[in-house]
């Protein structure tokens, strides 16, 4: 174990489709999680940033597009691009600056203004670039790749549409009590299979939206957070971000193949929860609740095995059985997921870590998973990132 | 004119008229014999290696689906395609190679359906092309599906 840091504030701006600059969502964001820590913008040491490909240059800077929104106050300013993995790793870097005592304080900020349709790649003609050969020569999106998971769990697991399809009705029946959720309704069975099929055998709900949104965590030392008044802080106790290793036995987007003789290698997403294991002296049996990346319904039962909540080939069972629903064993995505929020990607792990916050606080409303002290969040994008962290109380 | 031929990206396959037939090409590493598909020719990806030489390899045209779906709406450039024209999807493959047994996508043949693939099915690799205007005609390899016996399905 290296060491814990307390969050003492969490908040997010609602996810949607506003039209405004991201700047704007991340300072409502973090102005909230400051009020929510019962602290004032000078008490904030560091900026720590999670970086926009699609905001111009205030995006790549965006630590210092947020501090100088704040108003300049001379902090430590750092920003960190990772894919979806960034805003785990502006928490993992405000975790390291706090538990090398560099400052006490850490405010990070995720926030997005999202472009309409599939995510496509830069400009120009760039070969050397996996992510442009994929939309280049097979026009592969990243549904594509989620309908490949999805069919292959079908072959070889025998999971059905209908089974994806629950996992979109649990997952908005949980959004629907959200009021940061851009779609916070249930949603039934019946719509998703009447909605247009994108990628065989994955249809439009089964698929999660690109939306706006922000999410902020004041991060501090557990001795910070003892003075302020704090006795029984939630406590981050793990971040794993490591890269996968070789040989890869994901087809991993935006590549086109897979290492050679990478099958039976472990999944990086079952590496990614093993580390984040490791490091908090915790396992599956330990977890009351999850907050997994939900960029697909069918991917949903790919971290449930991941995360070692169920045995390989077994997630659709969890899922039929109830477990993961609010009010069952184990309930995953109780803010509703990706499903609900729609990806805002700087954002979206900070959101994940803010609702395990309000999860392990008891702030959680209708959507409550009773009495949880621990959980773990997973996600997983483009270029070998991921991440997962385990929050305690 | 005839519009010129081009692959659709340089490096991926054999051109026209190559003595091994139409084939994907990737790279091994010099030193340890690891197979890289797209070519790898400047770093091994192998953390216990430090080789940076590679060998051209033709790889093996036959493989079987590790899954497949398709593409229902159009996807955004780069992928090229004539926007006048009425979006046809196409099935999309992901294969097992026989011998290498590395996964590899690839679009299947015009004109086939998911509803006739299966996880497991053989196929094989055929020359294909992805873009077709007044100047150019872009290549590309194709999955082909070897079909049952026409009725015994
Ligand atoms: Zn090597």
């Amino acid at each position: 174990m290296t060491g814990e840091i307390a969050v003492l504030g969490a908040a997010m701006h609602p996810w949607g489709k506003w039209g405004q600059s991201f700047v704007r969502y991340g300072v409502a964001a973090a102005r909230s999680a400051l009020a929510d820590a019962g602290l004032a913008w000078d008490a904030v040491q560091s900026v720590v940033g999670a970086g926009s490909v699609r905001c111009g240059y205030p995006g790549y800077v965006a630590g210092s597009t947020f501090a100088r929104a704040m108003g300049l106050n001379a902090t430590r300013v750092t920003t960190v691009y990772a894919a979806c993995a960034s805003g785990s790793q502006a928490i993992a870097a405000a975790r390291d600056q706090i538990l090398a005592g560099d400052c006490e304080v850490a405010l990070v900020i995720g926030a997005e203004s999202a472009p309409k349709g599939f995510f496509a790649p830069n400009a120009g003609e760039r070969p050397d670039d996996p992510d442009w050969v994929r939309f280049r020569l097979l026009g592969a999106t990243n549904p594509a790749y989620f309908a490949l998971y999805a069919r292959r769990r079908m072959a070889l697991y025998g999971d059905t549409v209908d089974d994806f399809a629950q996992v979109k009705v649990k997952n908005a029946a949980a959004g629907a009590q959200n009021p940061n959720a851009r779609y916070p309704k249930a949603v039934d069975a019946s719509e998703v299979a009447a909605s247009a099929v994108v990628a065989d055998p994955l249809r439009l709900l089964d698929i999660c939206a690109t939306s706006d949104g922000a999410a902020a965590l004041v991060l501090t030392s557990l001795d910070f957070a003892r003075r302020h008044g704090a006795d029984k802080p939630v406590r981050i106790r793990a971040v794993s971000t490591r890269t996968p290793a070789y040989p890869r036995s994901d087809l991993d987007f935006p590549d086109i193949a897979t290492d050679a003789d990478g099958a039976g290698a472990t999944a990086f997403r079952a590496q990614l929860a093993q580390a984040a294991y490791e490091q908090a002296g915790l396992g599956p049996d330990d977890v009351d609740t999850a907050e997994v990346y939900d960029l697909s319904t069918a991917l949903e039962l790919d971290w449930y095995e991941a995360l070692g909540l169920a045995a390989e080939g077994e997630g659709a069972k969890l899922l039929r059985a109830g477990d993961t629903a609010l009010g069952g064993r184990i309930p995953v995505n109780p803010s509703g997921g990706l499903a609900s929020f729609g990806e805002a990607v700087p954002a979206q792990a900070i959101a994940q870590v803010c609702e395990l916050t309000w999860q392990l606080r008891g702030q959680a409303g209708g959507r409550q998973v009773p009495g949880a002290r621990t959980g773990i969040t997973a996600n997983q994008g483009l270029f070998g990132h991921g991440s997962s962290v385990v929050a305690v109380r | 004119m005839a519009p010129t031929r081009t692959p659709a990206v340089a490096g991926l396959f054999t051109e026209d008229g190559d003595p091994r037939g139409f084939r994907l090409l990737g790279t091994r590493c010099a030193a340890c014999g690891a197979l890289f598909f797209p070519r790898e020719d400047d770093f091994c990806r192998d953390p216990g290696c430090t080789s940076t030489e590679f060998i051209e390899v033709a790889l093996s045209p036959r493989g079987r689906i590790w899954s497949y779906t398709d593409c229902r709406y159009p996807p955004p450039p780069p992928y090229p395609r004539d926007q006048d024209r009425e979006w046809e999807p196409y099935a999309l493959l992901a294969v097992e190679l026989k011998e290498e047994r590395i996964v590899v996508m690839g679009q299947a043949v015009p004109g086939v359906r998911t509803e006739e693939l299966e996880v497991g099915m053989p196929v094989e690799l055929v020359p294909g092309v992805l873009h077709e205007d007044a100047d150019r005609v872009l290549t590309t390899w194709h999955w082909q599906p070897e079909r049952a016996t026409e009725g015994t399905r």
